[in-house]
């Protein structure tokens, strides 16, 4: 059973799995999709990628930061019916790039998965499906795999 | 003065002098030389009105040889005075300078003829001078290294820590081909905190103090520094390289700042111009007054705890010593403390540690759960020394003695000193920046800016929160948010302070919390709490989540449990017992009914949803309803 005490300005209350049983009465503001303020996932409300997305670890801001922008963009943005296949130029720069420096992109076979990590990431962030959900960890660990500690 | 009230109640008697007596000990001290002269024209003035009407000869006679008396007792007790303080100043110079050691030799010799010469003006109290010794000291000694310094720097962030490494991120993703240089006077590339004080202490490999990698609960390991060298590009080769990158000037302190030239100067002389320039130069720890006014013995033995080095030292000191003492009972104080006792049994290291709360925490938590805390942390093999004030600490027969103001005494090999972080703001006053008189640090708008091309990050950071007003924050994942966010402020964002950063502490295996929002223990709380499995500890949060730093728990971890509840198997509950257990829960801080912190005990991963209530703003009538929405019986 539940009860309360308290103990000066603090109230304590203890609670039992059954009291929490009912769904909470509690109401939360809400959410204003379009807030600029806020911080938003990997893919912006305009559709935009946001490289600043703690999920994308340091790719962005590293030495082949910009071959990896050039590379995800074209993807992201691809139209072709097998997605991101005229991208193979962006994807090879970026891998030569990544073979320079391989202590920050340790080459196990990241490089590849890393694109269509990207992918899934993409609509799962959005929309999630419960199959795209189900590869994203792999996805994920991929994508920030590749570099030591993803602070930020 | 002290001796001062006793002259001066022995002269009360003496009635009509005790004006002039009076005066005399309150300008003693200042005024040495001159007392004398500057007596004489008040007491005339006395001696006239009252022996003006009536006076005789006789009296008058009477009254000259006492005001002379008393004249030449006040001379004679100011004089010895003077030469007093004299003597214990000069002895007070020798043991600071001694302190000093060799490093000071040129400093000492003008600090030793500059006071001598106030000390003949004036014999105050001999704080004053004390000042003076210590800053010439403070000066970092220059590196005898060649001087590759960039001219120009588009992106220049002063300070090399975590704020600054997250602003130099944040940089790079928003303006492709940025050049970022970042300046530090550490000799270590940019690395995160929070494993120096847990996760190092934890590890297994003995050469931890070489490789500074630690091992999560998961298995996964990884370094303290954020990137490795290869990441950065060198500060020379910056202007010319391709894509522009962040390079890292390490062992150059900047000194002075030109805010109209849009300049620095560093400690060697050279000067670098920028376009946009962040300040991240955090803090450095507080020390105890009683300590600095120790012996060289004493200071020798006591650690600030705060950087690699410190922590090297710290853990060399573990295996060597047979008892060290932390002073402080916040986040530092207590995680060393459980860390170093989680050691104790191994090393036959007795850990004391001493603060003047409570309870551990006693300024973060409740009072009942800092109570709880402070038990813990006994199991963990903790003297605890509660309510505990420092009044002195000397150095006897090879050990360390601190005296307590209530009389206790504790004898020790080392004292670890975490009492606080000292904000660094030398460059306020060249480069005409406001510091905050409440919190301390740059005071900033809302948007991190201190002026139009000058932003402020990290722990000297004292910025505007729209939801909770003016603040200055010490943690971690803020030095990350607002490194963060003033990167993309100075790539044109213009966003103000809104992702609300959090903070988390373990102590020991068995309790960990992560708190957002003001965490204050002065404010009413509302705990509610439910008993703890074996599954709620920090340990299996991690392995779940699959980080050690709990700040990235939420933008890694994927399927993360969100909000609604969820049909779980019923497990069986462990039979209720009799004695509280504050096993996990989630606590409430109000002001003015309206929840400002959250702090999560042993309950994990639910981060975004006491974001969302401190972000919400909104008056609950019913806590109980809003703790529902953490789910903290399930996992």
């Amino acid at each position: 059973m539940s009860y309360c005490k308290q103990e000066g300005k603090d109230r304590i209350i203890f609670v039992t799995k059954e009291d929490h049983e009912a769904p909470s009465n509690a109401e939360l503001v809400e959410d204003d999709p379009n807030d600029p303020y806020e911080d938003h996932g990997l893919i912006l409300p305009n559709g935009d990628i946001n490289w600043n997305c703690p999920c994308l670890g340091g790719m962005a801001s590293g030495p082949c930061g910009q071959q990896f922008k050039d590379a995800f963009s074209c993807f992201h943005y691809s139209k072709e019916e097998v997605k991101g296949s005229e991208c193979v130029d962006y994807f090879r720069s970026m891998q030569e790039c990544m073979q320079k420096y391989p202590e920050l992109y340790p080459q196990e076979d990241d490089s590849e998965s890393a694109p269509s990590g990207g992918a899934e990431a993409a609509p799962a962030d959005s929309t999630s499906t419960d199959s795209a959900s189900v590869s994203v960890p792999a996805s994920e660990e991929a994508a920030a795999g590749t570099e030591s500690p993803a602070t930020s | 003065m002290f001796t001062c009230k006793a002259v001066w109640n022995k002269l009360a008697p003496l009635a009509p002098l005790a004006r002039a007596s009076s005066t005399l000990c309150r300008q003693g001290g200042k005024r040495a030389a001159v007392f004398r002269h500057e007596r004489r024209p008040p007491l005339v003035q006395q001696a006239h009105m009252s022996s003006g009407p009536t006076g005789g000869g006789g009296e008058n006679a009477i009254y000259l040889v006492l005001v002379g008396a008393a004249c030449l007792g006040g001379g004679v007790y100011v004089y010895r005075t003077v030469s007093g303080d004299k003597a214990r100043y000069e002895e007070r110079v020798t043991q600071i300078s001694s302190r000093l050691g060799s490093p000071a030799a040129q400093p000492d010799a003008p600090v030793k003829t500059q006071p001598e010469a106030a000390a003949e003006a004036a014999s105050e109290s001999t704080k004053a001078s004390e000042p003076a010794p210590a800053s010439t000291a403070a000066p970092v000694e220059p590196t005898p290294a060649v001087s590759e310094v960039p001219a120009h720097a588009p992106y220049l962030l002063i300070g090399g820590g975590t704020a600054s490494f997250a602003a130099a991120r944040s940089i790079r993703a928003r303006d492709p081909g940025a050049r970022v240089l970042i300046v530090t006077d550490e000799a270590d590339l940019p690395y995160m905190r929070p494993p120096l004080s847990k996760e190092l202490w934890f590890s297994d490999d003995p050469a931890v103090t070489e490789t500074l990698r630690f091992k999560q609960w998961n298995g996964k390991e990884r370094s303290i520094y954020f990137q490795p060298s290869s990441f950065y590009v060198s500060p020379m080769e910056l202007e010319s390289v391709e894509n522009g990158g962040v390079a890292v000037l390490t062992g150059k302190k900047v000194v002075h700042m030109d805010v109209r030239g849009n300049k620095v100067k560093l400690s060697d002389g050279a000067e670098i111009s920028y376009d946009k320039c962040l300040i991240a130069t955090g803090g450095i720890p507080r020390n105890l007054q009683v300590i600095e006014r120790a012996s060289e013995e004493v200071a020798k033995r006591t650690t600030l705890f705060r950087k690699i080095e410190d922590f090297k030292a710290l853990e060399k000191v573990s295996h060597e010593l047979k008892s060290i003492t932390i002073i402080g009972g916040g986040f530092l104080g207590s995680e060393l403390a459980c860390a170093l006792g989680r050691r104790s049994a191994d090393l036959g290291l007795e850990v004391v540690q001493m603060f003047p709360e409570r309870g551990n925490m006693g300024k973060v938590l409740p009072e009942y759960l800092s109570n709880w805390t402070t038990e813990k942390v006994k199991k963990e093999g903790v003297k605890v020394l509660a309510e505990a004030v420092v009044k002195n600490v000397s150095y006897k027969d090879g050990q360390l003695e601190i005296k307590l103001k209530d009389g206790r005494a504790v004898k020790t090999d080392h004292i670890v000193a975490a009492v606080g972080l000292e904000p660094s703001v030398e460059l306020a006053k060249s480069a005409g920046l406001e510091i905050d008189s409440d919190f301390g640090g740059f005071r900033v708008n809302a948007e991190l800016q201190a002026r139009s091309n000058i932003w402020v990050a990290g722990d000297a950071a004292c910025f505007y929160d729209i939801k909770l007003g003016r603040r200055r924050v010490e943690h971690h994942d803020h030095a990350v948010v607002s490194g963060r966010l003033a990167g993309e402020n100075m790539t044109g964002a213009r966003k103000p302070y809104w992702h609300q950063s959090m903070f988390w502490s373990d102590l020991g295996p068995d309790v960990g919390y992560e708190a957002i929002g003001i965490v204050d223990s002065s404010l009413p709380t509302v705990g509610v709490f439910a008993k703890a499995t074996a599954k709620d500890t920090p340990r299996a949060a991690t392995e779940q989540s699959g980080t050690g730093i709990r700040s990235e728990s939420e933008t890694e971890a994927v399927a993360g449990p969100i909000a609604g509840p969820i049909a779980v198997g019923t497990a069986p509950a462990p039979p209720p017992q009799q004695k509280e257990d504050y096993g996990k829960g989630v606590i409430f801080y109000l002001r003015d009914k309206v929840v400002v912190g959250i702090v999560l005990w042993n309950v994990f991963n639910r981060m975004p949803i006491a974001r969302k209530i401190i972000k919400d703003g909104e008056e609950h009538a019913d806590l109980n309803e809003v703790a529902k929405l953490f789910n903290i019986h399930e996992d």
